[in-house]
This record gives structure tokens, sequence and C-alpha cells, in this order.
């Protein structure tokens, strides 16, 4: 592409999109060599090299429709932590392996609906994007989605630890809906997806499978959030620190 | 004998699989060869992360200079989005001849009818051929790939993932 029409709306769109899967693709990625099994070790790790993937396509994009000649590793690296615009769902330590696995299930049930529903964005870049990652996304889906049945309807310890997990990032999961950080000539052009329209959808799901687990539906009171504007929670800072550290110590170094 | 563009792309191997080629993969969309000779290749990823895009553009570069062409540039296409369904017969056949159980002919939609119910089908194992087999692990060597064993030859393989 040589020419590309600047969009401010549409680069941070993408960045914000780009961001929770940059920042659970690194959480993810703490589980690698101290996973419960080592077939976890592998899972948790694929599954975030997936969402880096996604993550690089939708930085680049970003990058490139910003106008500001930023690539991807400029904006992974280089950005302070109030110019991230992930939800802070993403960012929120990865705990033990069952409030891993609650956090999983409620960003890869959103992460499906979502990429379900930008499959017929008009944007052709982002659908094409999102055509690969929903393939994906169900997979996500599915593991953590085993994981909390057997983990729920399991021995006393496991429910127990499942269902503090849950009541850990259940507090998180309105920050998901929110619709007020989008532009309305995103939506309404139908490049965005409304967060909204995603929200029976979700609850439907997480009913269900935390019903089959023998689990109870949380009902802890929403944190503020804040994410999408750049209002973190006291981990994100630790979290970029380590992400960014070796680029910033070494600028302009290549392989 | 004349190689086209076509057939010295078509020859570049998978980096992690050296018995399927980029072509019987469907990893390989597009050749083309402008009027002063400059090449320009069309390659599109399988799963979002995978690292091995990097090492097939790199071969791509050579398996050009190679050929005599100076003048050589590969972008990647995202739509329309890979599927094991690209994969050509030979690739299947190939996969299978090299231990690694092929995907399912045929896909299933993520996006559609909500209500389809998706039944895991059986995967043959290229050791006996039995049918007899279970998932270990659903991530293997490479995200692409479920660690499977038979159940009857006793033996673990790998399967390339249907997505």
């Amino acid at each position: 592409m040589s020419t590309t029409t600047v969009d401010v709306d549409l680069a941070r769109y993408a960045l914000a999109l780009g961001d929770d899967s940059l920042i659970l693709a690194q959480r993810l990625g703490e589980w690698i060599a101290n996973a419960p099994e080592l077939e976890e070790d592998v899972a948790l790790g694929n599954l975030g090299l997936d969402l880096l993937g996604q993550a690089r396509m939708l930085l680049s994009y970003a990058g490139e429709v910003e106008g500001r000649e930023r690539s991807e590793d400029d904006l992974a690296y280089l950005r302070d932590e109030r110019q991230f615009t992930n939800l802070q769902v993403m960012e929120l330590p990865n705990g033990d392996f069952a409030v891993t696995i609650a956090r999983l299930l409620i960003t890869s049930s959103y992460q499906l609906e979502l990429y379900r529903h930008l499959t017929t964005s008009t944007d052709s870049t982002l659908a094409a994007i999102a055509a690969k990652a929903v393939k994906e996304v169900a997979y996500h889906r599915d593991h953590a989605t085993q994981w909390t049945l057997r983990l729920g309807d399991g021995t006393d310890t496991s429910h127990a630890r499942m269902q503090t997990g849950l009541e850990r990032v259940w507090p998180y999961l309105e920050e998901v809906f929110d619709d007020s950080w989008i532009p309305q000539t995103l939506l309404d052009s139908g490049v965005a997806v409304s967060a909204v329209d995603l929200r029976t959808a979700c609850h439907d799901y997480l009913d269900d499978v935390l019903d089959r687990a023998t689990l109870t539906v949380p009902s802890t009171p929403a944190v503020p959030g804040g994410g999408r504007v750049g209002i973190h929670t006291e981990a994100m800072g630790f979290l970029l620190a380590e992400m960014q550290h070796i680029h910033r110590s070494h600028p302009g170094a290549t392989w | 004998m004349v190689t086209t563009a076509w057939e010295i792309a078509a020859a570049v191997v998978d980096p992690e699989i050296p018995v399927i080629t980029i072509a019987d993969l469907g990893v390989l969309r597009e050749v083309e060869i402008d009027a002063d000779g400059a090449v320009s290749v069309a390659i599109t990823p399988t799963y979002s992360g995978c690292p091995a895009i990097d090492a097939i553009k790199d071969d791509l570069g050579r398996a050009f200079h190679a050929a005599g062409y100076a003048d050589v540039s590969v972008r990647t296409v995202l739509s329309p989005a890979w599927s094991t369904d690209q994969i050509t017969a030979a690739g299947r056949a190939a996969l299978a001849e090299y231990g690694i159980a092929p995907p399912a002919k045929q896909s299933w939609p993520v996006v559609g009818d909500e209500r389809a119910v998706t039944v895991p089908l059986s995967v043959r194992c290229p050791q006996c051929g039995s049918l007899n087999t279970e998932e270990i692990s659903h991530f293997g060597s490479t995200a692409c790939k479920a660690l499977r064993r038979c159940k009857d030859c006793r033996e673990p393989f790998d399967h390339l993932k249907t997505i």
C-alpha cells in the first residue's frame, strides 16, 4: 500500500483492539515454564502466540492509517501507560491457574463475539483480520470452557478456586460492553462493532458454562474501568516495564 | 525446460514441515513478473501468529535470486482468510506420509448458523491407519498442530488441526 488515507479514529479503534490482544498475550506468556503441566505451558503459550499475531496485524494497520509513521514496534514498545487503550481485564495479574482460566473465559467469549461481528466490518482490513482471528479465538474459548467445566465441576478445592477466580475477574466484565469510547462515525459507517451489541450473547454463553460447571455467576459490583481512555490498574506499569525495557534499552537494535 | 515464476515459488517448502510446499499448503497466493523482470509474490499466513511467515519470505527471496531474479518483493495478504480447506490433496498425502495426520477435508464455519453442533471427527493414525486415536494435547509442537495418541499401535503423532 503506497498512499493510505489518514484516519485517526480508525487508527485509535484498531489500536484499542490490538492493545487488548497484545496485553493479554503478554500475560499468557508469563505461564510459559510455569504452568501446572507441560501441555498447559504449550497451550497458553500458543494462545498467546495467536493473540500476538492478531496484535501485530492490528498495530501495524493502526500505524499505517494513523499517519505518524509509527511501526508496530514503536506502538508496542514506546508508548507509555496512559496511551494504551486495552480493557483493564486484559492486564489483570494471572493469579493462580483458576484466575487465569476465569479471565480467559471472559476475554475469549468477548473476543469471539467481537470478531464474529467484525468480519462484516466495512473496513476490509479489519474484516480480514477478524476472519482469521475468529477461528483462533473459537479454540481459545473452547480451551477456557473445558477447564472451567473441569475445575468447577471438580474437587471441592478446584471448585472453590474457580469460584474465587470468577469473583476476581467479574468486576472487570462491565467495561467490556461500553461503547462510549468509539466515535459514532465509526459505528454508523459499519467500521466498528458496537460492544453493547455483544453483551447478550456473551452473558448467555457465560451463564450456560458456569451453570454446567456448577459455579455461581458472581454478583460483584463493577469497577469504574477506564482502560479505553488510558486509565489502568497498578499492575499495568509493571507489565509494561517488563515488556518494553529491552527494546527501550537498546534503541534501534535489530536482529 | 523453462521454470515459470509460479513453479519457482511453489517449490519453496514449509520451514517446519519440509515435505509440503507452500503451494500445497495454500499459503502461496499469487506470483507476478512485470515487464522489467521484477517479481512480486503474495503469501497468506496460516495462523495469525505463525512465526514461519518470515522464514518463508526469506526462502522465496533466495529461490528467486538463485533463479536469476534480482528484484523480488514478497507481501502478505490476509483475505480470503487461510483455511486448512486450501491444502491440496497432494499436500494432505505428503503430511500423512510424513507422519502428521492431515486436517479434516472440510472445516466448519465459525460465523454462521449458531445452532449447528460441531461433531469432532475421528483422526486416523498415520502410522497404522487405525481410527482408534485420542487427543493428548490440543496444542503440539506448533500452534497449528495437536498431539494425539493411537490406542492401537500406541504411537503418538501430530495432527494438523482443522481451521
